[in-house]
């Protein structure tokens, strides 16, 4: 075997002259918003944006993440009609994932947005509509919501979110109104030095229910930075019901940032769903606040990176409310240099009794290089709860390998079924056959990557 | 031919030999019992049949098929028509009995033709179907994770199940009796014997002559120290039940001094 030289390079570490930040301005956010609330929510986005610098890893969130790499003050908004002059959205990314019919679909782009709703649904009070026609034409039910589940004090990017949307989707579903069809948005982000910042709100009155799928997603482009800063906020009403699928298939130069929070109200649940397989770098805050009694959530996780991509999940399940159940599971694989982190809470308030809580994060590690990092943590306030959790970081079980070549398998199909078998638990928490397909594609592309890097 | 030769079969684990020098040759429908106390390297002769990569072989060769098969990635051994029933199956979760046994045949027939779209669902489904019921399983088996939380006897008789499926021709058993209740022992037995004869010839590695009470061997052989030492038919089991290994090792060890 030749011996490959070995080449070293040394750089001088430039320090960069003064304080980074996004090249952001108070005369990009509208202030007029049809309400008094509702702009009074944005002065205080604003404000709280313009008090908080870029994170760094000295802030305990983001001891596991750095953003030395991003380069904030390159990132603008997409004018009016942007999207033109963009690559438009591949047909895979608008077929149905849940059901065969949506009730209802968006389309998110660079300046502009194209939504339809079921008239139907439309008759029965049920509004799904872009960020921009929802403020316009239903501010107060947006009131409602906006602001109420992350608040800009949250985190710096919360706050950008707050401030500057520039896309996002309203859905409203009333009273004891089911619907069956599910709602499907699609985040359509290509353009290299763009920022997409997104703000998705959900508001399920008492005894509604819904599904609702949203996808985030762009072409690669690779050696330059895209940016995505988004909120989501959503209420389940007492009763109410929603499944909630969101899939992050951004391309591998986007920086992805996001502050998630549902409100599960009595007797209310809502099933989450999350798949990442996109991005060069995410920080996502996930979490449910089950705030009435009965009120049950469940989150399951689904991730599989490569090359230098770097997903964190941040969850927490807060448990304010006695007799509430919240159950997550995350499991991921890594290949490459690929990195993970998932960094989940469970906190039950007290007065908090009969509390049911769980949560697990499994991953595997296939190459050498790849880290995952798992942090599981119990914060519990009240008496008679029942709350566990679970860690693991584990690597291909090579006597499993052995055992199933001597069924006649070669390696990287035994490999790959491993890996299948690995996610089949999260398979089972998800009731479309669309997104399971979606996942298991994803599986399939990345094992693909990891079996031509092993043969280089 | 489908015979199996074992020439001469050295094998060392970190550096210490384990075997040293076997010999044996097994043709199809033939069932050759390999007895002999702990430590002998039964396991070991096993492992290296099937190509467990801890085990490496010093000298000798082992011809099935005319190829020398120690040159070969274990999955090729396999769908050369080898089959090794495990002392300790492994459990492979998330992944159904039915779904691996999909994945093996599925994996000989990409072997042969690299455009096959494998076997079609409902021949599968009723071929395993027919399996199961020859070995009296329970169908809910079939969408149970591979060996995952799996009774010592459900594993044994999913090894059977396998071996019935893929239908080798030279099946080693790697004390396939160990840890089974005598229900359990006669059901996998019988599964032994209802695949028997014909093309299988069968390598039965066992520490107790229990078994060969269910499963006539054609010839037994007593292993000492990394070598056979004794062959003989099926009484040769009987008479070690009766007399135990010391007779054979100081018969051996006076041929050594």
């Amino acid at each position: 075997m030749k011996e490959a030289p070995r080449v070293v390079n040394r750089v001088r570490r430039v320090e960069q002259a003064g304080p980074r930040d996004f090249a952001f301005t108070e005369e990009m956010v509208d202030f007029n918003l049809p309400t008094p609330a509702l702009s009074e929510y944005r002065r205080q986005a604003w404000a709280a944006y313009r008090a908080s610098p870029l994170p760094t890893t000295s802030d305990e969130a983001w001891r596991r993440t750095d953003l030395k790499g991003l380069q904030a003050e390159i990132f603008r908004l997409p004018g009016k009609d942007a999207y033109l002059d963009l690559p438009s959205a591949s047909e895979r990314f608008l077929q149905p994932l849940a059901d065969s019919v949506h009730g209802g679909e968006i389309i998110l782009m660079a300046g502009g947005a194209q939504a339809r709703l079921d008239p139907t649904l439309a008759s029965l009070g049920v509004v799904f509509t872009d960020l921009a026609t929802a403020l316009r034409e239903h501010p107060r039910l947006v009131e409602k919501i906006l602001g109420k589940a992350v608040k800009p004090a949250a985190g710096k990017f919360a706050a950008l979110a707050g401030a500057l949307a520039n896309t996002g989707v309203f859905l409203y579903v009333p009273r004891g109104v089911a619907v069956d069809a599910p709602m499907h948005s699609l985040l359509w982000g290509p353009g290299a030095g763009l920022a997409y910042i997104s703000h998705i709100l959900v508001y399920l009155e008492e005894g509604a229910s819904a599904t609702y799928v949203h996808e985030s997603a762009s072409p690669n482009e690779p050696g330059t930075q895209t940016l995505h800063t988004g909120n989501v906020e959503i209420y389940v009403g007492p009763g109410a019901h929603l499944k909630f699928v969101e899939i992050q298939s951004w391309g591998e130069s986007v920086w992805n940032f996001t502050h998630e929070r549902v409100i599960v109200d009595r007797d209310a649940g809502v099933d989450w769903i999350f798949g990442a397989v996109g991005s060069h770098l995410t920080k996502n805050f996930s979490e449910i606040d089950l705030i009435g009694q009965g009120a049950v959530g469940k989150m399951s996780g689904f991730y599989f990176t490569d090359h230098d991509q770097h997903l964190d999940h941040d969850t927490q399940q807060n448990h304010l409310a006695p007799h509430t159940t919240s159950d997550l599971l995350f499991k991921g694989a890594l290949i490459q240099e690929s990195r993970s982190v998932w960094q989940g809470m469970i906190y039950v308030a007290p007065g908090a009794e009969k509390t049911d809580g769980y949560q697990a994060n499994r991953n595997l590690v296939l190459s050498r290089k790849a880290r995952a990092d798992s942090i599981p943590g119990l914060e519990i306030l009240a008496d008679d709860v029942r709350c566990t959790h679970g860690a693991t970081v584990g690597k291909i079980d090579e006597t499993q390998v052995f055992y199933m070549m001597a069924r006649g398998i070669p390696r990287q199909v035994a490999e790959r079924v491993i890996v299948e078998g690995f996610f089949d638990p999260i398979m089972q928490r998800i009731p479309f056959d669309g997104v399971r397909q979606r996942f298991q594609e994803a599986i399939e592309e990345k094992m693909k990557v990891f079996e031509e890097g092993i043969q280089d | 031919m489908a015979e199996l030769v074992i020439k001469n079969l050295h094998v060392s684990i970190d550096n210490k030999e384990i075997l040293k020098g076997l010999d044996l040759t097994i043709a199809q429908g033939e069932v050759h019992a390999i007895m002999g106390p702990n430590g002998t390297g039964k396991s070991t002769l096993a492992y290296t049949l099937m190509g467990h990569p801890s085990y490496a072989v010093t000298e000798g060769e082992v011809l099935f098929k005319g190829r020398n098969i120690l040159e070969l990635e274990p999955d090729e051994r396999a769908r050369l028509g080898i089959f090794l029933a495990f002392q300790y199956p492994v459990a492979i979760p998330g992944v159904t009995v039915a779904n691996f046994l999909r994945t093996a045949i599925n994996a000989r027939r990409r072997a042969e033709n690299h455009e096959d779209k494998g076997i079609p669902i409902p021949e599968f489904r009723k071929m395993v179907k027919a399996k199961m019921e020859m070995l009296k399983m329970d169908p809910a088996f079939a969408g149970r994770y591979l060996n995952d939380g799996f009774s010592g006897g459900e594993k044994k008789r999913a090894e059977i199940l396998q071996m019935a499926v893929l239908k080798p021709e030279i099946a080693i058993l790697d004390e396939t009796d160990s840890g089974l209740d005598i229900d359990a022992l006669r059901i996998v037995a019988e599964g032994v014997n209802t695949l028997r004869g014909g093309d299988l010839g069968v390598l039965l590695i066992t520490h107790y002559q229990r078994i060969l009470n269910y499963i006539t061997p054609d010839f037994v052989h007593v292993m000492l120290d990394g070598r056979i030492v004794e062959s003989g038919g099926a009484d040769l089991a009987l008479h070690l039940e009766e007399h135990g290994y010391d007779w054979v090792r100081e018969k051996y060890e006076v041929v050594n001094s």
